[in-house]
């Protein structure tokens, strides 16, 4: 390619994949590029194309047209085993008739590296991940956590350029999963290589990636920071599929010069907003997350709504209180800090105000 | 359920470890339910064996010796059909592996519609007797068969199949294949798949990740039938009687020979002692050979 960007160690050129005996593609038209050293995660729902994008860059599975560079490379005639992309798989596939050890030898073997090589690089790359000590054991013999850390040392020996992980903490319990969140962050920050990860954990992809590129339907979503997808989604789909988001239908007007959302609770004042580009009166979208919903005894404001505390949920260092409007919506609500001292309680009627200063215009889907 | 008496202690650990072994205590709690069967065992089995290896040790004139052992061992003849039978045997074992391995892994791959089908394709011989296949095979090992007229259009003709060694074996082979086909599938269909896929993320071609990160997983299933077929094999009697011939017997024969045509009990039973004891060997060799195998199921180690 001329015009390759030497920054970009991935790129996706349209890639399709339809299975024989389907009628819908699994995955469509897809362009992605991928920097070096980035920390890129697919999320998307169960079925939206994720892995079989992972398995078309890991070479498991032949897209059906659409092009896959590697450092500007079209990789489509390399086979799996010379793509020289390291994969964890789910399930850690780790050899179960071999020890720790020779599990993390197998790709310096397979690449006749020379034996005093691979027994510094193995010990090194064990101790990286705190395994020293378990070389002799087999995979059966190690916790969850252990295996993990074992395919992932496996993935990692043999200096990829890129690591492919697919749903790589799935079977693991939530304080296993945000351990092994900071471990690989750290392994990412320590080594500088490019991570591909796979989860449908929208909280995982937030707290682990440069970038996330949100997955439905076999295409691509949004690809973005997590902060822009929090803040800035691009469609209804991703405003709900990240964190909780109160998404308000209403007609947009300019009153006196103040922008209001007239929702069928009542009407909303924009103040402090400014719509996008291009923007008109009409029917419009607007997602308000739930920090940005103030919650009170009583209605000061003519504009407040009433509405009916129907769950509080405790959080620790928060709370999630869902309240059901008079129009039978329900608004999710975060209450942190000082809100927390007067907590509301079920059944109680409260008045709701919507801070416009975080207020995002969603643009119908496509 | 297989009984996994194993303690959880890994006292090197630093993390604390949630290993996934359970601890299941067995306790034969419904060993009366076993007493049928072993009373029949017994009184059938044990008890007629034992007699035939005591009868084995006295002579014609009812003394204490060891006359048998030493004429059987001694005897070119007799040494010769021990020794056929065993690479009789080790043939059969060898290519019921070659066609059942490939079989199996087929299976592992097929939607469960045809997996289905091919196990009943594999049982089928077990719902016909033995004899009834055994005479089936006469009838395909004719000199005017349809075998030998395959063998006579490839250029083969000169193979000799009926009353031969290698008609022998060729229904053997046969007649043995579910006991290969059966635990090898069992074996392979819980092997992990993606194993095959990781070796060749990790580096491996194709058929080094099938030779590194399959195949050894797989001995203990390959290792259980070639038991059951190697042991079948050298007791093996009705097909080499139908199908073979006096001069080409197995021991099974020259034991039957020994017993009812010479009512030499002590000669059929030193042979049946000995052959029973080699096949033992045979078994405990090999064990160790797939234990040593698993144990360092990788072609390098961490000391090396
Ligand atoms: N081998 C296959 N043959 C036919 N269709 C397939 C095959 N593998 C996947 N699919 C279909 O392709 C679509 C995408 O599947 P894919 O496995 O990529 O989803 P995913 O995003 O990884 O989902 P999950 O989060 O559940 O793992 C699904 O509709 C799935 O049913
Ligand atoms: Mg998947």
């Amino acid at each position: 390619m001329v015009d390759h960007d030497p920054d970009d160690v991935l790129e996706l050129q349209r890639i399709c994949k339809q299975y024989a005996g389907t009628d819908t593609p699994a995955v469509e038209a897809i362009d992605l590029k991928v920097r070096k050293g980035e920390f890129v995660t697919f999320l998307g729902p169960s079925g939206s194309g994720k892995t079989t994008t992972l398995n078309m860059i890991a070479g498991f599975i032949t897209p059906s047209s659409g092009r896959i560079l590697i450092n500007g490379r079209d990789i489509a005639d390399l086979p799996p085993h010379k793509r020289n992309l390291g994969m964890v798989f789910q399930n850690y596939a780790l050899f179960p008739h071999m020890t720790v050890w020779d599990n993390v030898a197998f790709p310096l073997v397979e690449r006749k590296v020379p034996k005093d090589v691979i027994r510094s690089k193995v010990a090194a790359a064990l101790e990286m991940v705190n395994l020293t000590g378990f070389e002799k054991r087999r995979p059966r013999e190690l916790s969850g956590g252990q295996q993990q850390r074992v395919a992932l040392t496996r993935a990692l020996v043999f200096d990829p350029p890129i690591l492919l992980m697919d749903e790589p903490l799935g079977a693991l319990d939530k304080k296993l999963r945000q351990r092994l969140q900071l471990e690989i962050k750290r392994v990412h920050r320590e080594l500088g290589i490019t991570f591909l990860f796979v989860t449908h954990d929208q909280e995982e992809a937030m707290a682990l990636s440069d970038t996330v590129v949100v997955f439905d339907r076999g295409g691509i979503q949004q690809i973005g920071t997590p902060a822009e997808l929090y803040r800035r989604p691009q469609s209804r789909f991703v405003a709900e599929f990240l964190g909780d988001s109160n998404l308000l239908d209403g007609a947009l007007r300019r009153v006196d010069g103040r922008w209001v959302l007239e929702a069928k609770d009542g009407p909303v004042h924009l103040d402090g907003w400014t719509p996008p580009e291009g923007v008109t009166e009409g029917q419009h979208c607007l997602m308000f997350r739930p920090e940005d919903v103030l919650i009170s005894d009583s209605a000061d404001a003519v504009d407040d709504w009433k509405a009916t505390v129907r769950e509080v949920v405790y959080l620790g260092s928060e709370e999630r209180v869902i309240v059901a409007t008079q129009s039978g919506g329900t608004v999710t609500v975060r209450l942190s800090g000082d809100a927390l001292r007067h907590r509301p309680e079920v059944g109680q009627i409260v008045a709701l105000r919507f801070s416009a200063r975080n207020a995002w215009l969603i643009r119908p889907d496509k | 359920m297989r009984p996994m008496i194993e303690t959880d202690e890994h006292p090197s650990d630093r993390n604390a470890v949630v290993s996934r072994r359970t601890l299941v205590r067995w306790r034969p709690k419904g060993l009366h339910l076993a007493v049928p069967l072993l009373v029949l065992l017994v009184v059938f089995f044990a008890i007629p064996g034992l007699e035939l290896v005591r009868r084995s040790f006295f002579d014609s004139s009812g003394s204490l010796s060891l006359d048998s052992y030493v004429s059987f061992l001694e005897t070119p003849a007799y040494r010769k059909i021990l020794l056929r039978t065993f690479v009789v045997a080790a043939l059969c074992t060898v290519i019921c592996a070659l066609f059942a391995y490939p079989y199996a892994y087929l299976m592992t791959l097929s939607t469960p519609r045809v997996r289905r089908i091919l196990l009943v394709l594999v049982l089928l011989p077990f719902w016909t007797s033995l004899m009834v296949r055994t005479y089936a095979w006469l009838v395909l090992l004719q000199d005017t068969g349809p075998l030998k007229s395959a063998l006579n259009a490839i250029g083969l003709g000169g193979l000799e199949l009926i009353r031969t060694t290698n008609g022998v074996l060729i229904a053997m082979t046969q007649i043995l294949l579910p006991f290969m086909v059966l635990p090898l599938y069992n074996n392979l269909q819980k092997i992990d798949r993606s194993d095959l896929l990781a070796a060749q993320s990790l580096g491996a071609t194709p058929r080094r990740a099938f030779w590194r990160a399959y195949f050894p997983q797989s001995l203990p299933g390959l290792f259980a039938g070639s038991v059951l077929v190697f042991i079948l094999a050298l007791g093996f009697y009705i097909t080499p009687v139908i199908l073979g011939s006096p001069q080409n017997s197995m021991m099974s024969q020259l034991i039957v020979r020994q017993v009812s045509e010479r009512l030499d009990w002590a000669s059929g039973g030193a042979m049946a002692v000995v052959l029973a004891l080699l096949t033992l060997g045979c078994i405990v060799v090999a064990s160790r050979f797939v234990k040593v195998q698993r144990a360092f199921g990788g072609v390098e180690s961490g000391e090396n």
